[in-house]
């Protein structure tokens, strides 16, 4: 009788699929990865190393996101280390097509594309049409430019008459 | 192994001051503005405030964790086990946050500081600061807004709301260029381009623009501080904050060991 075959390693292709499988801790409908978070993953024998990009400074969520990947990723190879960094900020430009639409049908409006890349612009236009992500109107007017997390305005639609909540261009 | 081991011993002096004084600032504000949480004007306000201070607190801690990576420091020790009198916040965060145009002015003014600070710092030497300060930045633009709006909408209103801002503009005006006090080392990090400009052309930058909004709305017309009372400023801390600092160690002090 044969032994069984030993278990393939994971490659780097597998990891970014399993990182694919976790949730933002809080909108269940967009991936990390689709979120733009995941940087770069390294995989050598000892080690599966993944690089995460803070969506925002003072998020409470990091820790969960970190302790999530750690989890998923357990057994992977003998090391698992995931760190944040700030090798290049993360953008609400990072956030992928996919991404976009699991967050309205998360029931939150995507962040407006095209927003202001560069740093060193002083304001964010905050006079742009957003459309509900319930009823799909562009009726919509900006109630707080800040909400009850760091990366969420607070908005309501004038035809559904719905609050929904949109991502902050950043 | 700590971080910035390639750097001369004045240039590393002066990085730590520079990164605990960024770090104090935020920290220090932070906390303060979490007060309004609760009890603000609006409720709009309410959610907006603890947002800003959120972010501030974010940014201490980013801040801190720079720090610890160059002295080996856990960032948690570094903010909370040390006495009042170790602080270097400037003395414009050091007051308690008073009424809500005290608040919106000290905002303001401590805000536009910042960025102009932190526009020298996005060029710094130093990759991990300079790294940092690019996302810091990002969010910081809606702090600016925030106040920007907020004090032209006191300025323009009513003279109960105009006497509120024009006191409190009067008492934080001379405070502004504090957040610019010399640092130790200083000529060390403008030599190795940690600190890209000098603290005294950004305080001039600062003044310029706080004078010209000043000019703008009818307010009083800043004063420039003095060097030697810009010197003291890190130094010098208020009753206020003596309170303050015995709030935001309490929890800690309960059990510095434990872990969450």
């Amino acid at each position: 009788m044969q032994a069984a075959p030993a278990p393939t390693l994971m490659d780097s292709a597998g990891v970014w699929a399993a990182l694919g499988e976790i949730p933002d801790p809080e909108i269940p409908t967009i991936s990390i990865v689709d979120l733009g978070v995941v940087r770069a993953v390294d995989l050598s024998d000892e080690a599966v190393s993944v690089e995460l990009l803070p969506t925002f400074v003072g998020c409470p969520a990091l820790e969960v996101i970190r302790a999530a990947v750690e989890d998923r990723l357990a057994g992977v190879r003998p090391r698992v280390d995931v760190a944040f960094s700030f090798a290049e900020p993360w953008t609400t430009e990072r956030i992928t097509d996919r991404g976009r639409l699991g967050l309205i049908a998360g029931g939150f409006a995507p962040p407006t594309p095209g927003g202001p890349s560069r740093a060193s612009s002083p304001i964010v236009p905050l006079d742009v049409a957003v459309t509900c992500p319930t009823c799909g109107s562009r009726r919509t007017r900006l109630d707080n430019v800040f909400g009850p997390t760091l990366c969420r305005s607070i908005r309501y639609c004038l035809d559904c008459r719905q609050p929904f909540e949109g991502f902050k261009v950043v | 192994m700590t971080a910035g081991g390639g750097l001369p011993t004045p240039a590393r002096e002066g990085l730590e001051a520079l990164l605990l004084a960024l770090a104090d600032d935020e920290l220090v504000i932070g906390y303060w503005d979490s007060e309004w949480t609760g009890i603000a004007p609006m409720l709009e306000e309410d959610v907006a405030m603890t947002s800003l201070a959120t972010d501030e607190l974010g940014h201490a801690r980013a801040f801190y964790t720079l720090l610890g990576e160059l002295t080996g420091r856990d960032p948690d020790a570094i903010a909370y086990d040390r006495p009042a009198d170790a602080f270097r916040h400037a003395r414009i965060v050091d007051h308690p946050r008073t009424d809500w145009a005290f608040s919106i002015a000290r905002r303001w003014l401590y805000d536009t500081a910042d960025a102009v600070r932190l526009e020298a710092l996005a060029s710094s030497s130093y990759l991990p600061l300079a790294e940092l300060v690019a996302k810091v930045r990002r969010e910081e633009r809606y702090h600016v807004m925030h106040a920007d709006s907020w004090l032209r909408r006191l300025a323009g209103s009513d003279a109960v709301a105009r006497g509120h801002l024009e006191r409190a503009w009067t008492m934080l005006i001379d405070d502004g260029p504090g957040v610019f006090a010399p640092l130790p080392g200083e000529a060390a990090l403008v030599e190795s381009g940690i600190l890209p400009v000098a603290m005294d052309e950004l305080a001039g930058r600062w003044i310029a623009q706080a004078d010209a909004v000043a000019a703008d709305l009818g307010l009083t017309r800043p004063r420039p501080s003095t060097t030697a009372s810009r010197a003291r400023s890190r130094l010098d801390h208020s009753a206020d904050f003596e309170w303050l600092w015995t709030e935001i160690t309490s929890v800690r002090k309960l059990d510095p060991a434990a872990t969450w």
